[in-house]
């Protein structure tokens, strides 16, 4: 292989003159890290709505939940990332429509609030079975016990479903985390956008990947072993 | 709102989007989803081999292409192959790749990982008692896993498979990255040409999901059809 390896790329000064290339990459893993965290916070908020919606008694409920799953699942994050980022700003009313354009970090914003719901579609089907999975006898003892159903999901349904999917969660986390460097395609300047423009700033194509690869591979770790504290943490003893 | 809309835009270049740009999506979709399924297939049984080394070989394989993101992966292979190539073939310079084989490799080699795990499950689902049952008639590891395991795994998890192959499709639209011309990449050429975003986005956005909603419902129908009832 007549390639030019050269380690010592990442303590250069960047043609950004902002600092190093690695200076350059720690910005980008924070820009992923911050960017995975608040979408997380949206995709868990309503795909736990949208989750409990999914087993109410009502059927119009229901329909809405499905409909919201079938919506977000059947079209590719891509195609969500340009409605949220170029068609939203144009179909709103002419004023929120430049507020929007404006808006400074707007590729951080959009990509928060489209990954969010995006990932707020697979986070309300791990809901929906977790709550299925609990025996019947649960919510009917709620309700014997003169709970109304919010109460019911508060206090009975949610804090055991919660616990039974939280390995299935996790890995919705880390597949969260990996979808934003989907937000590169509208000007996010994550971890792979960021290892993509040191490979053409400076041509070390494969130090900069292995960068950003061994990154996102560290990560990964860090979030298992969180998460496996976690599940330790909240287990119900005695189960 | 949408009366400023022109969706003339799609009329005109309705030849361009799904003849060179979805016959380029359906084509990688479709060989991707039959190399992943054999190389994963392959995985699943090296990691459930129970030899030595290769069980860890095909764990850490897996485990590191789920833990990238598919467009890191994307890029990697885009700038690896031509230099894999090279070296293979013993070429002096690194060799050109075209887009639909740099793709290729890289959705086969990265959806692998994911289908091997469904594969995993597919052979565990199957009772020891086949395994052993085949063995004492004779019959060779390959023997055994082609006639006996394997069938039975592959109808097991057929519709999971499938439901992989949905989201294989889906994710295909990220070679956008690498400027090629796919469904997605033939639309943003002509909304960027046009200066017809909003239409065609929406368009796409639309194709996608029509695609997409009715091979999960006959998914969910083909789920209920194959189910063995035990």
């Amino acid at each position: 292989m007549n390639y030019n390896w050269n380690w010592g790329i990442f303590f250069e000064a960047s043609p950004e003159g902002t600092g190093t290339y690695a200076d350059m990459l720690v910005s980008g893993l924070l820009w992923t890290i911050l960017t995975a965290l608040c979408a997380w916070v949206v995709a868990f908020t309503i795909g736990s709505v949208v989750g409990v919606l999914r087993t109410l008694p009502s059927r119009a409920a229901q329909a809405v939940g499905n409909a919201y799953v079938e919506l977000f699942r059947n079209i590719p994050l891509l195609v969500q990332m340009f409605l949220w980022y170029f068609v939203l700003p144009e179909v709103l009313p002419e004023s929120w429509g430049t507020w929007l354009k404006q808006l400074p970090n707007a590729p951080f914003y959009t990509a928060v609030v489209c990954l969010g719901f995006f990932t707020a579609s697979r986070v309300a089907e791990q809901v929906r079975a977790g709550i299925q999975a609990l025996p019947r006898g649960q919510r009917m003892a709620g309700t014997a016990l003169g709970l109304t159903t919010a109460q019911t999901y508060r206090y009975v349904l949610l804090p055991n479903a919660y616990r039974i999917i939280l390995p299935p969660l996790t890995s919705e986390f880390l597949n969260n985390l990996k979808n934003t460097s989907v937000a590169l395609t509208i000007g996010l300047l994550e971890l792979t956008a960021r290892a993509r423009a040191m490979q053409e700033f400076s041509f070390q194509v494969f130090e900069a990947f292995t960068a950003a690869t061994v990154i996102y591979i560290v990560i990964n770790l860090l979030v298992v072993t969180v998460a496996g504290v976690i599940e330790r943490r909240v287990a119900v003893p005695g189960r | 709102m949408f009366s400023n809309f022109d969706f003339g835009v799609i009329l005109n270049s309705w030849r361009y989007l799904f003849l060179d740009g979805m016959t380029f999506t359906l084509t990688l979709t479709a060989l991707a989803a039959v190399g992943g399924v054999i190389l994963g297939t392959l995985i699943a049984m090296m990691r459930l081999s129970g030899l030595p080394v290769l069980p860890q070989i095909a764990k850490v394989y897996v485990n590191f292409m789920r833990s990238l993101p598919l467009v890191l992966v994307i890029f990697w292979f885009y700038f690896l192959v031509p230099y894999i190539g090279q070296w293979i073939i013993g070429a002096e310079r690194p060799i050109q790749v075209g887009a639909f084989s740099s793709s290729l490799i890289t959705f086969t080699l990265f959806e692998a990982a994911y289908f091997s795990e469904i594969m995993r499950a597919g052979i565990q689902s199957i009772p020891k008692g086949q395994a052993a049952a085949a063995s004492a008639l004779g019959l060779t590891y390959w023997q055994s896993m082609a006639n006996v395991i394997l069938p039975q795994a592959f109808r097991n998890m057929l519709p999971v498979l499938l439901t992989q192959t949905i989201v294989l499709f889906q994710d295909t639209s990220l070679v956008y990255v690498l400027s090629i011309t796919d469904f997605l990449g033939a639309a943003s050429k002509i909304a960027q040409r046009d200066g017809r975003l909003v239409e065609m986005y929406l368009f796409a956005a639309v194709v996608y999901f029509t695609i997409c909603f009715i091979a999960s419902l006959l998914v969910r129908r083909l789920q209920r059809r194959v189910a063995i009832i035990r």
